[in-house]
């Protein structure tokens, strides 16, 4: 049986879907994903239990504590020569991975995503972060699996809903008034570093430099504004800026706790189903500022080694499903913006989106302001380090 | 059988220190090639000692390292000073055996769950806060406090101390049947000298070259822990072994030079810190000789003994209180500051947990289990060539070196092995890999009764014309029953503690209750770290428990072999 097979399998083309179908069956997906928290496992598992029961497809879960883990267990691989056969079939992953792994040419190519057969439903014509992951062509690389927001929280019985921060300078202000209640996780966790691409959106003088990679030249005088701001933040932060959250879970924890008033999160609905699991009072809600917030949208990718692609495109088809997605939207399950568009839903399916009860503490999607772009990851590194270079051994 | 199990006790010991020293070699190189430049798949082509220099520029990196030194100094110095001062002033009283039982099943919670324990105790929103709260601070918010990820690493050491009291204690009463104890004592005693001195004077040197080794161990694993260092340890910066997992998380990939050239340091940081451990034991050593020729006879020593079992008890007080804590924490619904208890109960937690826990329980146990029992097998015959021949006691020293180097500095060249091999998150594979660090603590659990068992009733046997093989499975084996139980459940427990080798040999398809738990730590969230550290701290508990109950089960009808 051995013998009939070809030395070097091609990889399995989306265009011909029943193919993809047939060569998946029985495989097994290792899909590497965040693992942190309950609900998202839950939700992952609830998405293998139905591929196995609908295509014969085994799904395991990696959990990551760091997706540059399963990066780096790829990049190991190579680094053995291990090119097919690879231990990592599908990553969910962000914007500066993603940018690591297209440079470091360690992702299945070409085009994938554009193939698969619930692409139709993609609403990548009005969400322009489906097609750029932080400026980075997708280059149909990866696949969407879901939007994320800046959304900033707290809780009404200690902060009045007035008296919220509208920007990043009023933060500050707000922040020099109340000493002690607010931080950030710190850099390089993807939270923490968000907060300060959010600032750095603000204050940068020149915003379209944000788009292009760093100017070596100019990067001191960029980035100034960034710096004099985390200055003058930094003496009025929790423990005055001498420890910090280690996450945004951390940050739910520390609001219940009374440490922290005012915390943030990629996901417009984590207040709510914080409340729903009984780790938050229901009097917390939800802001975000008017000129806008931080939007970005995460993704699913396959490494050019993994040992199950035809699997992993079954999964990954799956996943951007109007029915895995009106299911990880709903707030009782996790609460994820869909990456679909509405307008090319069938009734019935945007019914089900429709039905959702978005809960207590979630803005609906008009009131959540405008989506910033995410800067070039050359950005992120640069002010990391700059971070650590000048906070990272404070005494 | 005779036969067969002689030839296998003479190829035991060269087995056991190639199963050991292999992975540890291979490991180190795997490290350092790259650190000083070498590894080609990232174009890393020829030798260097720029990433050393890159390492050197990096923002604080003495103070991690110094940190990383000093942790590891004052955790050993404070949890050996308190283990040697209460063995001093206890010995043999009813209070030393009540807190003997107290103690020992410490050693079965993982150190990351007491850390967390002690961190969700001591913190401004914690535990104790809660308690006094509001009625006798006033507070009804938390203060903000830096008390727990303290830049002096103090909570962290506190975490650590807890933690090595059981261990440097349970070593040391494995050590005690060796030297003549009690009437030691007796001689220092008649002759005016107090409690502690007696025992600094007499009963120390021989104790002490008998527990070196141990203490060594803790060294080095205080200078190089991750996961307490994440929980308790100090954020600006952190100490050198949370900044190599840092570095060989980043996703430029580049940064593995530098995590490698860091790692590397980290393998120097626990060697100068061992270097100047052992100039603090000449200090000590000179001291104590001072104090003695000066005929000083200490019989006022009654605040140090004070003290110690002050410490003692706290130590098991923090980490059993810690746990508790974690298990409200599991079952708990909505619980603000200041309330002392959650304002209801939920099982959500559980539900959520249990289904997917299975799996992980599996491999855990099975792992635990097997690589538990390869160690017991090569301890007792490496012993068994020990006892017979009565050499090779020295090159079997080298069986503690795992748990000298640092594990990171060599773990990550060894996945780099494991992949190259095609072995890696494969099951025999994670076997191995925890073998090397379950082998050495059940060799130091087992070895010392071991070397201490009777010799008679061997000659006995003998006269009564028992064989070598059928006296080993007849005589001394079921002697030393309830040893062998013991050095099993601390294997067992090491083996359910092991993050790293778990994480990076099981490349994240073989996952253990203890790499779920620290991947949903990253989660932050206490009600499920409860659910997941509570599960982790009883595996090991009831390896201890059968350990305890399971010898007087065995000889109901043997009087004799009853304690």
């Amino acid at each position: 049986m051995a013998l009939s097979q070809p030395a070097l399998a091609a990889d399995p083309d989306p265009r011909n879907w029943d193919a993809v179908l047939e060569e998946a069956r029985g495989q097994t997906v290792y899909f590497n994903a965040w693992g942190g928290s309950e609900n998202i496992n839950s939700y992952i598992d609830w998405a293998g239990s139905t591929l196995k029961e609908r295509y014969g497809v085994n799904v395991v879960h990696v959990k990551l504590d760091d997706t540059a883990n399963a990066v780096a267990k790829v990049l190991a691989e190579k680094a053995t020569g291990k090119n097919e056969g690879g231990s990592v079939d599908l990553i969910w992953i962000n914007g500066e991975n993603f940018a690591s792994m297209k440079r470091q040419e360690l992702l299945m190519s070409p085009d994938w995503t554009t193939g698969l057969p619930n692409w139709a439903y993609v609403d990548h014509e009005n969400k322009p972060t489906i097609l750029t992951d932080f400026t980075i062509p997708t280059d149909g690389l990866e696949s969407p699996w879901g939007g994320a927001k800046l959304v900033f929280f707290h809780d009404t019985a200690r902060t009045p809903a007035d008296s919220v921060p509208q920007s990043s300078a009023d933060l500050l202000k707000w922040a020099q008034e109340n000493p002690g209640r607010f931080s950030y996780p710190q850099p390089p966790d993807f939270i923490g570093s968000s907060f300060l691409k959010q600032v750095l959106s603000e204050v940068i003088v020149d915003k379209s430099k944000l788009s292009k990679p760093v100017d070596d030249a100019s990067f001191a005088e960029d980035a100034a504004p960034l710096f004099a701001y985390l200055d003058a933040l930094h003496p009025n932060l929790w423990r005055s800026g001498k420890a910090y959250p280690q996450n945004y879970p951390d940050m739910k924890q520390k609001l219940a706790d009374g440490e922290l008033d005012i915390i943030f999160a990629f996901n417009p609905s984590e207040a709510s189903a914080g409340i729903a699991a009984g780790e938050l009072p229901d009097t917390v809600r939800s802001f975000t500022y008017p000129a806008g917030t931080l939007g970005n949208t995460h993704f699913v990718a396959i490494p050019y080694n993994a040992a199950a692609k035809a699997g992993a495109l079954v999964l990954a088809d799956f996943l951007i499903s109007p029915e895995a997605q009106a299911r990880k939207q709903d707030p009782a399950i996790w609460g994820d913006p869909t990456v679909l568009s509405m307008d090319k839903l069938s009734d019935e399916d945007r019914a089900a989106f429709d039905a959702l009860d978005l809960g207590i503490a979630t803005l609906k999607p008009d009131e959540l302001g405008p989506a910033l772009d995410e800067p070039h990851p050359d950005w992120m590194e640069r002010i990391e380090g700059e971070w650590v270079r000048r906070y990272g051994a404070a005494n | 059988m005779k036969v067969g199990g002689v030839r296998l006790a003479r190829v035991a010991p060269p087995l056991t220190l190639a199963v050991l020293l292999g992975p540890l070699v291979f490991g180190l190189a795997g490290t350092a090639l790259p650190a000083f430049g070498y590894l080609p798949e990232l174009g890393g082509e020829h030798f260097t000692t720029e990433h050393f220099g890159v390492l050197g520029a990096q923002p604080g990196i003495a103070r991690s390292a110094l940190l990383s030194i000093l942790i590891g100094l004052v955790t050993t110095l404070i949890s050996l000073g308190t283990v040697a001062a209460f063995v001093a002033s206890d010995l043999g009283t009813t209070t030393f055996s009540r807190v003997r039982r107290l103690i020992s099943p410490l050693l079965s919670v993982p150190h990351a769950a007491a850390a967390f324990g002690l961190a969700f105790m001591i913190a401004p929103s914690g535990m104790i806060m809660r308690l006094i709260s509001p009625w006798a601070t006033g507070l009804d918010r938390p203060p903000d406090l830096l008390i727990v990820n303290d830049p002096m690493a103090l909570s962290m050491m506190a975490g650590l101390i807890v933690k090595e009291i059981p261990f440097l204690f349970l070593v040391t009463l494995a050590a005690l049947p060796q030297t003549r104890h009690s009437e030691t004592m007796r001689l220092g005693r008649s002759l005016g000298y107090g409690r502690i001195a007696s025992f600094t004077f007499l009963l120390w040197p021989p104790l002490y070259r008998q527990i070196r080794l141990a203490v060594f161990a803790v060294v080095a694993y205080a200078t190089s822990v991750v996961d307490v260092a994440l929980i308790l340890g100090p954020h600006l910066p952190p100490t050198l072994p949370v900044r190599l997992i840092d570095w060989m998380n980043d996703p430029n990939l580049e940064t593995r030079f530098l995590a490698s050239a860091g790692a590397v340091m980290q393998l120097s940081v626990t060697l100068a810190a061992l270097l100047i451990w052992v100039v603090i034991e000449r200090i000590g050593a000179l001291a104590v000789c001072l104090v003695r020729d000066r005929g000083a006879r200490m019989r006022r020593d009654l605040i140090v003994r004070i003290l110690a079992r002050l410490m003692m008890s706290s130590s098991a007080l923090v980490v059993f209180g810690g746990i508790a804590i974690l298990a409200l924490w599991s079952v708990s619904g909505l619980w603000q500051f200041p309330d002392a208890l959650p304002a209801n109960f939920s099982m959500r937690s559980w539900m959520q947990a249990m289904p997917r826990m299975s799996g992980p329980l599996a491999t855990t146990l099975a792992v635990a289990g097997l690589s538990t029992l390869i160690a017991l097998v090569l301890t007792i015959l490496c012993l068994e060539r020990e006892y017979e021949t009565g050499r090779g006691r020295d090159a079997l020293l080298l069986i503690y070196l795992p748990l000298i180097v640092p594990q990171i500095s060599f773990m990550f060249g060894l996945q780099v092995l494991s992949i190259w091999l095609g072995v890696d998150a494969s099951f025999g594979a994670l076997v191995l890999a925890h073998l090397v660090f379950v082998l050495p603590y059940v060799f130091l659990s087992l070895s010392d009764p071991w070397r201490a068992h009777d010799r008679r009733h061997d000659q006995i046997a003998a006269g009564l014309g028992i064989s070598r093989g059928r006296a080993l499975l007849h005589i001394r084996l079921p002697m030393l029953t309830r040893a062998i139980l013991t050095a099993a459940a601390v294997g067992f427990s090491v083996s359910v503690g092991q993050y790293l080798p778990t994480l990076l040999i099981g490349a994240g398809r073989l996952t253990t209750v203890t790499t779920e738990a620290v991947a949903l730590a990253a989660g932050g969230n206490r009600r499920v770290i409860g659910v997941y550290a509570f599960m982790q701290t009883l595996l090991p508990f009831i390896a201890f428990a059968i350990a305890m109950g399971l010898p007087g089960l065995i000889f109901r009808n043997r009087r004799g072999l009853r304690v």
